[in-house]
């Protein structure tokens, strides 16, 4: 039944994604001239598209904000994380990828509907991209940035051909996140453009060659799955006939005992998401940052410029404005219970920086029933906080020389100050580094099943679960005392046959001498 | 002395394939425990429980046999000559003294063999399907809300039950050299015929 289910659903999606349209956006008059910007553009969409900006302004995509099911204001707007630490101040680069045009600074209307930015996502030329620096407006001519040059974009050629999302317009950000490819999330990165099978077993140009929508299922175009609302155990399956709106988990579609040859890996889903064995390893293709030391920042050469290190693959290692990196390439995750519960700890927040913090602990364990193991990135760093007040701050990275902005005014002082000055946060004066970590469960890059993570990697003395606690597993766990018991009474019957047929043996040499 | 057809030809096959099994169980068992690494976890757990079920329907002929022969009766404990045999393997057996019991048709079991083995089939054996069903069927449990459901507890119980098997195989065969000859007894439980005083 499930099964069919399944080729149910694969049929369904494949039948989609094969549709064709009825509109040839070429023959649009109102398409045909020539936009000076973004939200020209914006508003020739809504002459048809009537709703789409009010739909768009009702997602996190354009609120960077959210309500957690634990009622915590999340969203890129409200959370810090341990790369480039917040949005506050920073926006003009921030707001790159932001699905708007013009998002610089606090003045942004959220209500406007010609900033919402239709292209970024709708773009089949590939052609289309948002300038770093612009607050979410691409290029109209030629323009470089930091050596790279960004081709000015021809918008009405873009305009002209747009269509459904792709691999790559929802990877022109997600791929980037943190500030490059592949450094943020260890299972999104640019090697997903085209995909082998062998690296994404859904997205795989030679197999499924699924889209990101095919999963992340869309209605009014808010797009299901989130990290900052997770759901970790989907107890409802598969989703057809009436969708609940969680197509993002591997569940609506595979359903909730998905294993046919083995039925005794389905005793695992309860306890194990089906990511932990179905993504072996991370940053397959392409490293991924794991490390990012912000106190290290601010070293310059010997004639005062600044310094940028790179190791053997050419990957950053250090950079002046940023500090130091590590980068590792197909590893394993690290494991946790993890139940959907991540309560983030937020800007203002007390925390104990006598140890490292995490900044979005998971919440679970074996005897909760939501909770399951995942795999995580766990990405590790130091960042700047008040050691004052012990809360996190935001300090202003980008922006002009003598804005205050850290990667160009190098003082870490100027840089909380103003950002506190201009968003009214608490800042005492004094700042230090505290050693962070923040959980990235990993969902993508879902390998074809002959790689999936084997038993015996987790059901042994030191395998990949060995740090998980409070639960015991075969092969992995044993009692000293019942080890020690097991080897008295196999050595002790040894040793007592031994001593008895040495005896025996003795003692018949004797009588026949 | 005469030769007498001591084990018939089921009698045999159960035992050997009671032996293989178990010994074949009590490797994949230290496997999976973590004691071991041979066939790799998963192999180790699909020969582990195939080698059980083949011991379960093997065990349920065995009964049958043990009971429309009446051979159950070999197993009914007696304390007769007891102390006797124990005074035999600490003492008698370096001098050379004579096996305090007779090996007959009807009683081809010592009092010791008689309390051991009964102690297997009643106890040990199935204490080990019992854990070893609770193990496998553990998440069946846990969903039906079972107090059985102590994976923990159950392996615990599994595990030293089968270290006393283990410990009762070195001694058995051991003992099997304890006969008229080194290997007669062994020769008796291959070809069935044992030669008996008359």
């Amino acid at each position: 039944m499930n099964l069919k289910n399944a080729i149910m659903v694969l049929a369904l999606l494949t039948s989609v994604y094969t549709m064709a349209t009825t509109a040839d956006h070429t023959k649009f008059k109102i398409l045909q001239q020539e936009f000076k910007s973004g939200p020209e553009v914006t508003k020739a969409c809504l002459s048809c598209h009537t709703e789409a900006s009010l739909q768009i302004h009702a997602t996190k995509h354009w609120t960077w904000d959210i309500t957690s099911h634990q009622d915590q204001n999340l969203g890129k707007r409200n959370v810090i994380n341990n790369f480039c630490v917040g949005v506050e101040g920073n926006e003009p680069r921030c707001t790159s990828c932001h699905t708007g045009y013009g998002w610089k600074d606090d003045s942004f209307d959220f209500s406007s509907e010609e900033n919402v930015d239709c292209l970024v996502c709708h773009d089949k030329t590939g052609t289309y991209t948002k300038f770093p620096t612009k607050a979410g407006h691409p290029v109209l001519v030629d323009t470089k940035f930091k050596g790279k040059l960004f081709k000015g974009v021809d918008l009405a050629f873009v305009a002209q051909n747009v269509g459904e999302t792709s691999r790559a317009t929802c990877g022109s950000c997600h791929f980037y996140g943190g500030g490059g490819d592949g450094v943020k999330h260890g299972d999104l990165d640019g090697s997903l453009l085209r995909p082998t099978r062998q690296l994404d077993v859904h997205m795989g140009i030679d197999g499924e060659n699924f889209s990101c929508s095919q999963c992340h299922s869309t209605d009014e175009h808010s797009i299901s799955g989130s990290r900052y609302d997770p759901l970790a155990i989907d107890h409802h399956g598969i989703d057809l006939p009436t969708p609940d709106l969680s197509a993002s988990t591997c569940e609506s579609c595979h359903g909730l005992s998905p294993h046919v040859t083995v039925p005794k890996y389905n005793d695992h889903v309860d306890k194990v998401a089906c990511q932990t064995c179905h993504i072996p390893y991370m940053a397959v293709e392409r490293p991924t940052k794991m490390w990012w030391d912000w106190s290290k920042a601010g070293k310059f050469d010997e004639n005062g410029k600044p310094i940028t290190l790179k190791d053997e693959r050419g990957f950053v290692t250090y950079m002046t404005p940023k500090g130091e990196f590590i980068w590792e390439q197909n590893i394993q995750p690290e494991y946790k219970w993890f139940n959907g519960n991540n309560k983030y700890v937020l800007p203002g927040d007390p925390i104990d920086d006598s140890q490292v913090v995490v900044i979005n602990p998971y919440e679970g364990s074996y005897d909760d029933s939501e909770a399951r193991i995942w795999p995580v990135k766990v990405h590790r760093g130091k960042q700047v906080y008040d050691s004052k007040n012990k809360t996190f701050v935001v300090p202003k990275l980008f922006g002009k020389k003598g804005s205050g902005a850290y990667w160009k005014d190098y003082d870490w002082d100027k840089a909380i100050r103003t950002n506190a000055e201009e968003f009214n946060f608490e800042y005492s004066g004094e700042y230090g580094f505290v050693e962070t970590e923040m959980n990235w469960a990993l969902n993508h890059m879902v390998q074809p099943k002959e790689k999936a993570v084997t038993c015996n990697e987790c059901h042994s003395r030191e395998g990949r679960l060995a740090g998980l606690a409070g639960f015991y597993m075969p092969g992995r766990d044993s009692w000293s005392w019942l080890d020690i018991l097991g080897k008295l009474m196999i050595i002790g019957s040894l040793l007592g046959v031994i001593v008895h047929g040495s005896i025996r043996f003795v003692a018949s040499r004797r009588r026949n001498s | 002395m005469k030769q007498v057809m001591l084990y018939s030809v089921f009698n045999r096959f159960w035992h050997w394939m009671q032996a293989i099994l178990i010994v074949g169980l009590a490797i994949t068992g230290m496997e999976v425990h973590g004691n071991l690494t041979i066939f790799g976890f998963e192999s180790a757990v699909a020969i582990h429980n195939f080698a059980a079920w083949t011991l379960i329907v093997l065990i349920a002929f065995a009964i049958f046999w043990h009971f429309t022969t009446g051979q159950w009766r070999q197993y009914i404990p007696t304390s007769k000559f007891l102390s006797e045999m124990i005074e035999y393997y600490l003492v008698g057996i370096f001098r050379n003294a004579p096996h305090p019991t007779k090996k007959t048709e009807l009683s081809k079991l010592n009092p010791l063999q008689r309390l051991t083995y009964l102690f297997i089939k009643i106890l040990a054996l199935p204490v080990q399907i019992v854990t070893g069903a609770l193990y496998y069927y553990y998440n069946n449990l846990a969903e039906a809300g079972s107090a059985f459901a102590n994976l923990e507890w159950v392996a615990v119980v599994h595990t030293i039950s089968s270290y006393s098997l283990i410990m009762f195989i070195i001694i058995h065969v051991y003992l099997t050299t304890t006969g008229h000859t080194l290997t007669s007894n062994i020769k008796a439980m291959v070809t069935g015929w044992e030669e008996i005083e008359d």
